[in-house]
C-alpha cells in the first residue's frame, strides 16, 4: 500500500472516499437513527469513538496478530469496544441510549468499523490508523447529520428538539411530512446525497454496467 | 508470517482475557449510574401520568425523587388475587422482566391485545396528596399495529373515572398511530368513565370523534388514519382493567374503600 500522509488519511474519508456515499457501508444504522438530530449525534459520536479506538488497537497489535485468526481478533476488539460504549451511553445519556436501543450494539456489525480495521489498520502505524478511524467516523457522521437534519426538520418541524416550524397539532401552521419519519425517507435522502457528491466529484461515478456486456462476452466464449 | 499453533491459541486467549476485563470493568463500574437512570426514568413516567410533572419537562434528579417520594406509593400486588405482595422488593421489581421469566409469570388467557404472558406480580402506584389518595396508576401494555404499546393509566379514587393515560414506548406510525403521544388526543381521556354502573369495562376508542365527557362518557376520539392502533388501545385498556388484568386488584380496592 502506498504511503499515506496524516492529512490525506484525514481528508480522504470525508468526501472523496466517504464510507456511506462512496463505499455505501453502514446504511442500516443511517436509516434507523436519523429521525432526530440529537440521537443521530450520539450515534455519530459512538461510531467515531469505536472506529478510532478499534483502528488504534488493531494497529498496535498488527505485527502480533496471527493472520489465520485476524478477523476474529478484530471482531473481538470491536465487540468489546461497542459494549463499553453502550454501557457508557446507558450510564450518561440514558434517554438517548434508549432511543438508539439495539443500534448501538449493531455498530459491531457496521461494515465501516470492520472494513477500516482490515483494510487500513492492519497495514498502518497507530497514529495514522487513529486519524483514519476518526476521519471515517466523521465521514459517516456528515451523512448521518445531513439526513437527520432534513428528517427532523420536515418530519417534526424541529431541530435538536427545538421547534422551528410549529406543527399543526401544536397549534401552528406546519403540516409535518410523515414520510420523513419512516425509514424510506433516509433512502431518498442518502440517494440525493450520493447524487450531490458525485455531481461535485464526477470521478466517483462507477462505470456503467449493463447485461448486454455480459452477453457479448459469453457469445465470444470468454465466459464459459 | 507463520505462527505456531501454541502462539495462536495463546494470543487468542490473551485477547479474550484483556477484552473480558475491560467489558466487565465497564459493566460493573457503571452499574450504579445505570440503575439510577432506570429508577429516574420510571419515576418520571409515573409522575407524568399522575399529572405531577409536565410531559417532556426536564427536572433535576433530586426534584423528581422528592416529588415522587412525596406523592407516590409503590406497591407490588399479586395479579390474580389483587392483594399486596409484601415479599417482593419493590424498589428493584421490574414487571416486564418478571413477565418474561417463566418462574414469575404465567400464560395469559386468549386476549385481543396479544399479551402472551402475565407476571404473577404487578407494580402499581398510589398517588397520595396531603394524606388523601388521589389516583391509582396501573401499567398497561398491548399490541397496536406494528408492535407493543407500553404505558400507564391513572384512575380516580372512585376506581371508575379516568384521570389520564400515557404511552412511553410504542412503534406506531408517526403522524397516524404515533399520535397516541399527542397531548391533545390524551386530553380527551380525563373524566371519561372506564366502567359502567354494573362494573363492566366499557371505555373504548371510537371511530371518529367522541362527544363531550357528559354526553359520551365511555368513548374517546379515534385516531384518524389509525384504526388498528385505536382498536389496539381499546382492547389493551379493556384487557388490563378487566378480570384477567387488574380486575381483582380493583375489586379488592373497591371493597376496602367502599366505592
Amino acid at each position: 500500500m502506498a504511503e499515506v500522509s496524516n492529512r490525506e488519511a484525514f481528508i480522504d474519508p470525508l468526501f472523496n472516499n466517504n464510507p456511506i456515499s462512496l463505499q455505501v457501508l453502514g446504511i442500516c444504522s443511517a436509516l434507523a437513527v436519523t429521525t432526530k438530530m440529537s440521537s443521530a449525534l450520539v450515534m455519530c459520536l459512538a461510531v467515531i469513538a469505536v472506529t478510532a479506538l478499534s483502528n488504534t488497537t488493531i494497529s498496535l497489535l498488527r505485527n502480533h496478530i496471527p493472520s489465520s485468526i485476524r478477523i476474529i481478533v478484530q471482531l473481538t476488539v470491536i465487540a468489546s469496544l461497542v459494549i463499553i460504549v453502550d454501557q457508557v451511553l446507558q450510564a450518561y445519556v440514558y434517554a438517548t441510549a434508549k432511543e438508539l436501543s439495539v443500534f448501538v450494539g449493531l455498530i459491531i456489525t457496521n461494515c465501516i468499523v470492520m472494513g477500516r480495521a482490515e483494510a487500513f489498520a492492519m497495514q498502518n502505524p497507530p497514529k495514522l490508523a487513529f486519524i483514519d478511524g476518526v476521519a471515517n467516523g466523521i465521514g459517516y457522521s456528515i451523512v448521518l447529520m445531513a439526513v437527520a437534519f432534513f428528517r427532523e426538520l420536515f418530519g417534526s418541524g424541529s431541530l435538536f428538539g427545538y421547534t422551528i416550524l410549529t406543527p399543526v397539532n401544536q397549534g401552528g401552521w406546519y403540516v409535518p411530512n410523515g414520510l420523513m419519519l419512516l425509514a424510506p425517507a433516509a433512502f431518498f435522502l442518502i440517494g440525493c446525497f450520493i447524487w450531490a457528491v458525485r455531481s461535485w466529484k464526477p470521478e466517483q461515478i462507477e462505470e456503467e454496467f449493463h447485461v448486454g456486456a455480459l452477453l457479448e462476452l459469453s457469445n465470444e466464449g470468454n465466459l464459459r | 508470517m507463520q505462527h505456531s499453533s501454541g502462539y495462536i491459541i495463546g494470543f487468542a486467549a490473551l485477547i479474550c482475557l484483556v477484552c473480558a476485563v475491560f467489558v466487565s470493568g465497564a459493566a460493573v463500574g457503571l452499574k450504579p449510574l445505570q440503575d439510577a437512570n432506570k429508577l429516574l426514568d420510571r419515576q418520571q413516567k409515573v409522575l407524568t401520568v399522575a399529572g405531577l410533572m409536565e410531559e417532556g419537562e426536564s427536572l433535576p434528579r433530586e426534584e423528581v425523587a422528592t416529588r415522587f417520594e412525596a406523592a407516590i406509593k409503590q406497591k407490588v400486588i399479586d395479579l390474580k388475587t389483587g392483594t399486596v405482595n409484601g415479599d417482593v422488593d419493590v424498589a428493584n421489581f421490574d414487571q416486564q422482566v418478571a413477565a418474561a421469566d417463566p418462574d414469575t409469570s404465567f400464560e395469559a388467557p386468549e386476549n385481543a391485545s396479544k399479551v402472551r404472558r402475565l407476571p404473577n406480580d404487578a407494580l402499581v402506584f398510589d398517588v397520595v396528596e396531603d394524606g388523601k389518595l388521589t389516583a391509582l396508576i396501573l401499567p398497561i401494555e398491548g399490541y397496536g399495529l406494528w408492535g407493543t404499546l407500553y404505558g400507564y393509566i391513572a384512575l380516580a379514587p372512585d376506581a371508575r373515572t379516568i384521570v389520564g393515560i400515557t404511552f412511553y414506548k410504542h412503534k406506531e406510525t408517526p403522524g397516524l398511530g404515533g399520535e397516541v403521544d399527542n397531548p391533545r388526543w390524551k386530553a380527551g381521556w380525563p373524566g371519561r368513565l372506564a366502567f359502567d354502573e354494573r362494573g363492566n369495562v366499557k371505555i373504548g376508542v371510537k371511530k371518529g370523534s367522541a362527544g363531550s365527557v357528559e354526553e359520551d362518557p365511555y368513548n374517546v376520539d379515534g385516531l384518524s388514519g389509525a384504526t388498528i392502533t385505536s382498536r389496539g388501545v381499546t382492547s389493551l385498556v379493556r384487557f388490563w382493567l378487566g378480570e384477567d388484568g387488574f380486575g381483582p386488584y380493583l375489586a379488592s380496592y373497591r371493597a376496602q374503600a367502599g366505592v
